[in-house]
């Protein structure tokens, strides 16, 4: 039972919050934070989920663009 | 100066703080005190006792037993030296003929009305009394035998002034025979407590000590069995059972107490190794001599019955235990560990940290994780109580703890007291708030509950805002925008310690009318005006501090609740000063501690990012292996991955996370998921039905290291007896390392607290010759100060410039409807902690022996809820079943309960929603129904089956 669509929705709390902070955009944001806070695999399994079209807030959609990504 | 044999000798009354010095002679010696000092007091300080039964350095002097009489030049009669204060230039005589006629005369007096049985008395060896009667040299009683209170028949029959002895209380007992009428114990109840249980009743020789009516023991009366009044107690008639059974004690251990995020230091009075009872340092920098029911008291678990101290192991879960060497279990553990890596990967196994366990223990297993397992998977409790204060405050301030040390209460002119609950989570925090509030200052209490601090006797103003759970942001932005619209703010500390233009961004989102009380109200059902009032009183107060519990936290908005606290006491310069600040009441005794050692998943110990080079540099070199810089795997990111099949083993030290981590199904189908669980506990826990190797843990008075408390402070914890297992935690944890190819060579905790120093630059300060020589030091400790930090961003924040974080109310997924019209919040109560697993096996089960569900009366009525009835309480997550209270603390719409107890397991019904940046979970709000029931739910039902197999041992004797 894989839970992967959590990450959708975490990321959309996130983007929640970004969105309503004046300083930077919220995508990029949303992205540092993921980058701070979630271990490669998850990250991946996020970027993957948005690169095959779940249907996600556009904040959280941008932000795939920006997170890091294991190395291979 | 003549004693200074005894450290923490009774000085008679308390300290007074003055600039002003006095000087006097007491017999001859001269001596210098602050002004408003007792002479009773001078004398100590010039190393003589005057004697005395009614005072007692914990108290206001209160002047009746006349014993302390002493002579002064120029003054008339023989005033009590406790209650006349010192003057410049005095001549004080405490022993002259006539002084000593009088104590003679006042002693016999005394002891005409006493029993004269102190061979086999409790006190022996230990009685005020006693000491005094030594003292004055008394040597004979003249009065003859008359009314009395202590025969229980005379020669005419039964004495009608004679009480029996109330032993209502599991842990004290009350003989009024052996009473003296000192008035001790009613002022300790009033002035150190502030519960004002007891009384005296009657007048004159009728006078006796009450706990409330007549009708009422100690028990059924208000008293919270905090055991002040048995502290001050001069004779054996308020005094421990443990006394009564073992005797005096002949050694004394200083350590701290393991419950909650105060900290309170304690004098463990041993007789060899065996604790006869806890005694609450007078120099305890947190708690200075008080205590509450858990640490005085609820010590017994150490010595339970259900202590388990083998190491144990199973092929899987359903097997019963298999009673094993040391040996057989570490290699078990780290051969299925390494097997899971081999398999799975590197990532698929880690840890959990304790928040009950010291620093050097909690240090080592995320070392553990790091430089053994090669991953970063280490996370603690603090995920699920107060890692948004961590994000909050370190975003906002800088530094991922609460500004203050606890004695910055006493300058307080206003307390908010947000989510928290201190009475009975903090009690003896909450007990010196309460003293604060009898001096006039003002309460704000943000809670959808009424917390018992808004019933404190005597205080001052009080408002409580009643708001509904998960509207916190919503309130605290509308306290800000009135401050703003009405400009209360103020702008010179804004202007200096923030940025002046962010603040300017910040009031402009502020004053947006959907931010205004009245736009609040409706949402969170708390009227328009009580919000302006609150948020005046707040900026109007010269000191305004603000405390604040998970009720804050453990929201899906928890870190921004934090953040808009942070903004409140920015915008009204209530930083940096005694008396105001901003502090989060940790909940564990070291879940401050842990959070400090690296328990994070993305932080090393001090909260340095993983992803670092320096810091990582640091840790390669010390530890001489490669880290990893990506972050870990979080408790709740854990369980999904194990029930994705990719995370295979956990090393679990001092935690029961099936109890308290939301949504037990989800927990238990994850844990039962795994390869290899490997539980290190006094007990075996609720999760120890998922684990595959218990390894048997020691208790906080089996061993050595530090905590550190709510306000950073590095407390000495001291071994105090053998661990019953045969190793403190520590060295469990090496042992398990060692097994996995590390080359540790620890031999006691302090050689680890210098690795952390020399690793982490806010603790470069900290050793434990430092500890030893000043008691305790707050965290930051080094090079700037040498000597700890009581209160932080004094002149700068550590960040820089304060910032200001947009704070937008964002609703929580949690919502009601037609299936679940109410919301569920939860809390703790005074007698149990967190789980339970310690203080239901103590006394303390007598006040607590089961969850309750608090429901208000329209809500009940609704449902066909009676009090005292069984209903089912039922979320999207799942049910179960417990006893009502109908009770008007809850308002319409919400109902409370608490998670003490494993047969109730109240985290069945809470869900997985959590905090935005941290994964917090959300306690606090769970959609829920409400009705009667008949009997336990399906779940608990299972749950207790499977608890009965997965609890059984195999015999171990040879068959």
């Amino acid at each position: 039972m894989s839970d992967d669509s959590k990450l959708i929705r975490m990321a959309s709390q996130m983007a929640q919050f970004f969105a309503s902070q004046p300083d930077r955009p919220a995508a990029e944001a949303v992205a540092a934070h993921i980058n701070d806070s979630w271990t490669p695999r998850m990250r991946q399994a996020f970027v993957d989920q948005i690169r095959a079209g779940v249907q996600a807030d556009p904040v959280v959609r941008d932000a795939a663009g920006f997170v890091r990504l294991p190395a291979g | 100066m003549k004693d200074f044999i005894i450290p923490d000798r009774d000085m008679g009354t308390p300290a007074v703080k003055s600039d002003v010095a006095v000087n006097l002679l007491v017999d001859g010696i001269s001596v210098s005190v602050p002004a408003g000092t007792s002479v009773m007091r001078a004398a100590a300080v010039a190393g003589i006792s005057v004697p005395r039964l009614c005072a007692t350095d914990h108290l206001e002097a209160f002047g009746s037993c006349r014993l302390c009489v002493v002579q002064i030049d120029g003054m008339r009669g023989l005033p009590a030296s406790c209650t006349t204060p010192v003057a410049e230039g005095m001549v004080v005589r405490t022993q002259t003929d006539e002084v000593a006629q009088v104590r003679k005369g006042v002693m016999e007096l005394y002891i005409s009305d006493h029993p004269l049985d102190c061979l086999t008395c409790a006190a022996n060896g230990d009685c005020e009394l006693q000491d005094m009667a030594g003292a004055v040299g008394l040597r004979e009683v003249r009065y003859e035998p008359g009314a009395n209170h202590f025969a229980r028949r005379d020669a005419e029959g039964p004495n009608p002034e004679y009480r029996p002895k109330d032993q209502s209380n599991p842990y004290f007992t009350f003989d009024p025979a052996k009473c003296i009428v000192c008035s001790r114990c009613v002022r300790a109840c009033e002035e150190v407590q502030g519960t004002f249980a007891l009384t005296i009743e009657g007048r004159g020789f009728d006078s006796r000590v009450s706990a409330g009516m007549e009708s009422d023991s100690f028990l059924s009366s208000d008293c919270v069995s905090c055991g002040a009044c048995v502290q001050v107690c001069p004779t054996a008639t308020l005094i421990e059972n443990s006394v009564i059974q073992i005797g005096t004690p002949e050694h004394i251990v200083k350590t701290t107490c393991a419950y909650c995020g105060v900290g309170c230091s304690f004098d463990a009075h041993m007789r060899g190794e065996e604790v006869v009872r806890m005694v609450p340092s007078k120099d305890g920098k947190a708690n200075h001599g008080h205590s509450c029911v858990k640490g005085r008291f609820a010590w017994g678990y150490a010595t339970h019955r259900e202590r388990q101290t083998q190491p144990m192991v199973r092929e899987r879960i359903t097997n019963p235990w298999r009673v094993v060497t040391w040996d057989e279990a570490l290699d078990f553990a780290a051969t299925r560990l390494r097997q899971a890596q081999a398999d799975f990967g590197r990532d698929s196994i880690g840890v959990i940290t304790s928040s009950r366990c010291t620093n050097e223990e909690t240090y080592l297993v995320q070392k553990l994780a790091r430089a053994v397992f090669g991953n970063n998977n280490t996370d603690t409790c603090a995920r699920v109580c107060h890692s948004p204060t961590g994000y909050g405050l370190k975003t906002t301030f800088g530094t991922s703890a609460g500004t203050h040390d606890f004695d910055s209460v006493d300058d307080t002119d206003l307390a908010l007291v947000i989510g928290a609950n201190p009475t009975d989570a903090h009690p003896v925090f909450g007990s010196r708030m309460r003293k604060r509030l009898r001096e006039g200052a003002g309460l704000i209490a943000l809670d959808p509950r009424e917390i018992d601090l808004l019933k404190t006797p005597h205080m001052g103003e009080s408002l409580h805002l009643p708001l509904r759970p998960g509207t916190n942001v919503a309130v605290l932005t509308a306290l800000a925008h009135v401050i703003v619209s009405e400009r209360l703010y103020d702008e010179a500390f804004i202007r200096s310690r923030c940025d002046w233009d962010e603040f300017l961004a910040y009031a402009e989102f502020l004053l947006d009318p959907r931010h205004a009380p009245e736009a609040v109200e409706t949402l969170a059902r708390v009227p328009a005006e009580l919000i302006r009032k609150a948020a005046r009183a707040y900026a109007a107060a010269p000191r305004a501090s603000i405390y604040y519990g998970l009720g804050v936290t453990e929201h899906s908005q928890g870190s921004t609740t934090v953040m808009a606290i942070a903004n409140l006491a920015m915008m009204t310069g209530n930083i940096g000063k005694p008396g105001t600040g901003v502090n989060p009441l940790r909940g564990q005794n070291n879940v401050q501690g842990s959070c400090d050692m690296g328990s994070f998943p993305h932080e090393y110990p001090g909260y340095r990012h993983v992803s670092d080079p320096e810091t990582r540099a640091i840790y390669e070199r010390a530890w001489g292996v490669e880290l990893s810089p990506e972050p870990g795997l979080r408790i709740p990111n854990m369980f999904d991955e194990a029930l994705a099949g990719r995370f295979r083993g956990l090393y679990c030290q001092g935690e029961d996370i099936v109890q308290s981590d939301p949504d037990t199904r989800h927990v238990t189908a994850a844990l039962a998921a795994m390869d290899i669980v490997i539980v290190q506990d006094l007990f075996l826990n609720e999760t120890s039905n998922y684990a595959h190797v218990f390894l048997p843990g020691s208790s906080f008075l089996e061993k050595d290291g530090t905590f550190t408390n709510a306000e950073r402070r590095i407390n000495m914890v001291r071994r105090a007896m053998t661990p019953k297992n045969g190793y403190e935690d520590w060295q469990v944890t090496q042992l398990l390392a060692n097994r996995m190819g590390a080359a540790w060579s620890y031999t006691h905790p302090r050689e680890i607290m210098a690795e952390i120093a020399m690793t982490t630059p806010s603790f470069a300060g900290v050793s434990y010759d430092l500890l030893e020589r000043e008691g305790s030091v707050q965290w930051p400790c080094n090079g700037q100060a040498p000597l700890g930090t009581p209160v932080m961003h004094i002149d700068g924040f550590v960040r820089g410039k304060g910032r200001f974080v947009h704070t937008e109310y964002i609703a929580t997924e949690e919502r009601t409807g037609a299936r679940f019209p109410l919301l569920l919040t939860t809390g703790r109560i005074l007698s149990q902690y967190n789980v339970g697993a310690q203080t239901r096996r103590t006394g303390n089960s007598v006040w607590h022996p089961e969850d309750i569900l608090e429901i208000h009366p329209s809500d009940a009525e609704n449902r066909g809820v009676r009090d005292g009835d069984l209903v089912r309480l039922a979320s999207r997550a799942g049910e179960t079943t417990l006893r009502a209270h109908i009770t008007e603390r809850v308002a319409p719409g919400v109902v409370y309960t608490t998670f003490h107890h494993p047969t109730t397991q109240a985290n069945v019904v809470t869900t997985d929603n959590s905090d935005w940046a941290t994964n917090c979970p959300e306690f606090k709000v769970t959609a829920v129904q409400v009705s009667p029931s008949n009997g336990p739910s399906e779940w608990q039902e299972e749950y207790r089956h499977h608890s009965d197999l997965a609890r059984r041992i195999l015999p171990t004797a040879a068959e």
